[in-house]
């Protein structure tokens, strides 16, 4: 029981995870809050759905799909309402401003276009179960930590080993020094928000996957849930993001379990919010806090 | 004027008690994507006492304020050694953990929220309200604890070689917020005439910020502007009809690029 309930925690704490690192890779390069991420999440499983319901197409093409469209969505996103209010040297809270309008565009636009009810996937993928010992795993389960493991198997290649990531990472470290060595740091930025959208737009997907509900207003919720573990594992660390993802999907799980089900997302905050006063710089973050 | 005019300008006025009830933190520089908790909180409360218990309705409000001042104080106490990103991201977690409380507490009403509150909020009402804010912030501005918060916000440390108390000035500033977020909870139930707690969600909380964010944390007169294009801009939009919040989402986007610190900016300003 305990055993399941963890590998179910794993699942659905690997799609938070993917979300956090989002924010986390924006947050470690422009130090900036981005609110629309949520809503670029939400495009992603409705990409992914349009996809299959319109070219018959199955689940890889589907990921495939929301992974580009997002990844597009979230340059011109960075085109648009973060570029030049860096340009102009805006405060902080400026670009807050503008993803609040960015987030209000996109879920009307996806009402619009999509329609505004709770719609699923229809079942192509057939599930298969599996046993193993005491645990079941469906394929669906295993299609989705499958891919967000490759996801983040191909992040950590791509920013360690990649003069790209090289380059964000001198970025994220300080823009202004990054830009002294010869790092186009725009270029870098841009970057940056399509791999942080691309992965989001595949959590979209893989909720729609094992979830069967999506809408314009599923980003919301999620939006604010991987604020809060980006902030667990520590601000912009990417790997903190993704323990704390894990982390808190388990807490989520086993809350439903053996707690009280409608407390679950509270319980979540709750544990934030304790981590946060006994750790205020995350659980993986160094030195001191601004 | 006509009755669809006043309940616009009723939501004006409501709009501008919440937003100068962030100003207060915001100027000590605790930025709060949380004030829908405290909005839940003094709604709930002003409502229980007015409908339930039979209280006069100011004192109703004065219950609602207090409750959410309370919450205030004890969500300012951690705040005290975060800042920045945290303080929004742990605001925003308390304004998330109050909604769900509401969402699971049976006297309630859980979901389907309380109905049936009496229409006791009038524009007059709320006018006095809003102006007796304003009136108390322009005289808080000059009094001690006003000359504490600036220096807190301008430099923490330099104002606490000073002699300035940053534990209580910081969690006084959080209090004080929260209880003008209650108060304008309270008059907003009584306009809504129901409330549930998705009325009080983090979109609740990110439009009190966009209020004040958007007028400029400058001056007092920055939350106010806030609020009217806030709440006029989409009811004046309302001749492109489906595509409102587009174009609402649009001036906003527009707006922060263009006047990144706000429409009524002060001249003299660092950027943070």
């Amino acid at each position: 029981m305990l055993l399941q309930q963890l590998v179910n925690g794993l699942m659905l704490g690997s799609t938070y995870a993917l979300i956090a690192i989002g924010y986390a890779l924006i947050f470690g390069v422009l130090g900036l809050v981005h609110l629309a991420h949520g809503e670029v999440f939400m495009m992603g499983a409705l990409i992914g759905l349009q996809l299959v319901l319109w070219l018959h197409a199955g689940p890889a093409v589907a990921l495939v799909g929301a992974l580009l469209g997002t990844a597009v969505l979230g340059m011109i996103i960075e085109l648009t309402a973060f570029r030049p209010i860096r340009a102009r040297h805006g405060p902080v809270f400026a670009p807050m401003v503008s993803t609040i309008g960015v987030g209000l565009i996109l879920q009307e636009v996806a009402t619009k276009v999509f329609g505004g009810e709770q719609v699923g996937f229809p079942h192509r993928l057939e599930p298969v179960t599996w046993r193993v010992g005491p645990i079941t795993i469906s394929s669906v389960q295993l299609l989705i930590l499958g891919v967000s493991v490759a996801l983040m198997v191909a992040l950590h290649l791509w920013v360690t080993r990649t003069r790209m990531g090289m380059a964000m990472r001198a970025s994220a470290e300080s823009t202004l020094t990054a830009r002294l060595l010869g790092i186009s740091t725009d270029r870098v930025i841009l970057v940056t928000f399509a791999v942080a959208s691309a992965l989001a737009g595949a959590a979209g997907v893989l909720v729609g996957l094992s979830f069967n509900a999506i809408s314009p207003f599923m980003g919301i919720d999620m939006g604010v849930k991987g604020l809060a573990i980006m902030l667990l594992g520590g601000l912009g660390n990417i790997y903190g993001a993704m323990v704390g993802g894990l982390l808190l999907g388990a807490v989520e799980v086993l809350s439903v379990a053996y707690l009280a089900s409608s407390y679950r997302d509270a319980f979540v905050f709750a544990v934030m919010i304790l981590i946060l006063l006994f750790r205020p710089q995350g659980l993986f973050g160094v030195g001191h806090i601004r | 004027m006509g009755s669809y005019w006043e309940s616009v300008l009723i939501f004006l006025g409501i709009n501008t008690v919440l937003a100068l009830s962030l100003y207060l933190p915001i100027s000590a520089g605790q930025l709060s994507l949380g004030h829908g908790g405290f909005m839940a909180i003094g709604a709930y409360v002003t409502v229980i006492c007015t409908t339930w218990l039979g209280w006069p309705f100011a004192a109703g409000l004065a219950a609602g304020g207090l409750a959410a001042a309370i919450a205030g104080a004890l969500v300012g106490f951690p705040a005290l050694r975060i800042r920045g990103i945290y303080l929004i991201i742990l605001t925003m977690g308390f304004g998330e953990i109050v909604r769900i409380f509401f969402l699971n507490f049976e006297p309630t009403g859980q979901a389907s929220g309380i109905g049936g509150i009496k229409h006791l909020t009038s524009l007059p009402v709320v006018s006095v309200v809003a102006a007796l804010m304003l009136v108390c912030l322009m005289r808080f501005r000059g009094s001690r604890i006003g000359r504490a918060l600036r220096a807190v916000q301008e430099d923490e440390v330099a104002a606490e070689a000073m002699g300035v108390n940053l534990t209580r000035v910081k969690v006084a500033a959080f209090a004080l917020g929260a209880l003008g977020a209650g108060v304008g909870g309270g008059l907003y139930a009584h306009q809504a005439l129901f409330i549930d707690p998705a009325q009080f969600g983090f979109f609740r909380s990110a439009e009190i910020f966009l209020i004040v964010v958007l007028g400029g944390v400058g001056t007092y007169w920055g939350p106010v502007v806030g609020a009217a294009v806030v709440t006029l801009l989409p009811e004046t939009l309302r001749f492109v009809q489906e595509w409102r919040m587009t174009v609402f989402g649009t001036l906003l986007v527009l707006c922060a690029v263009l006047r990144p610190a706000g429409l009524l900016a002060p001249r003299r300003h660092t950027p943070a």
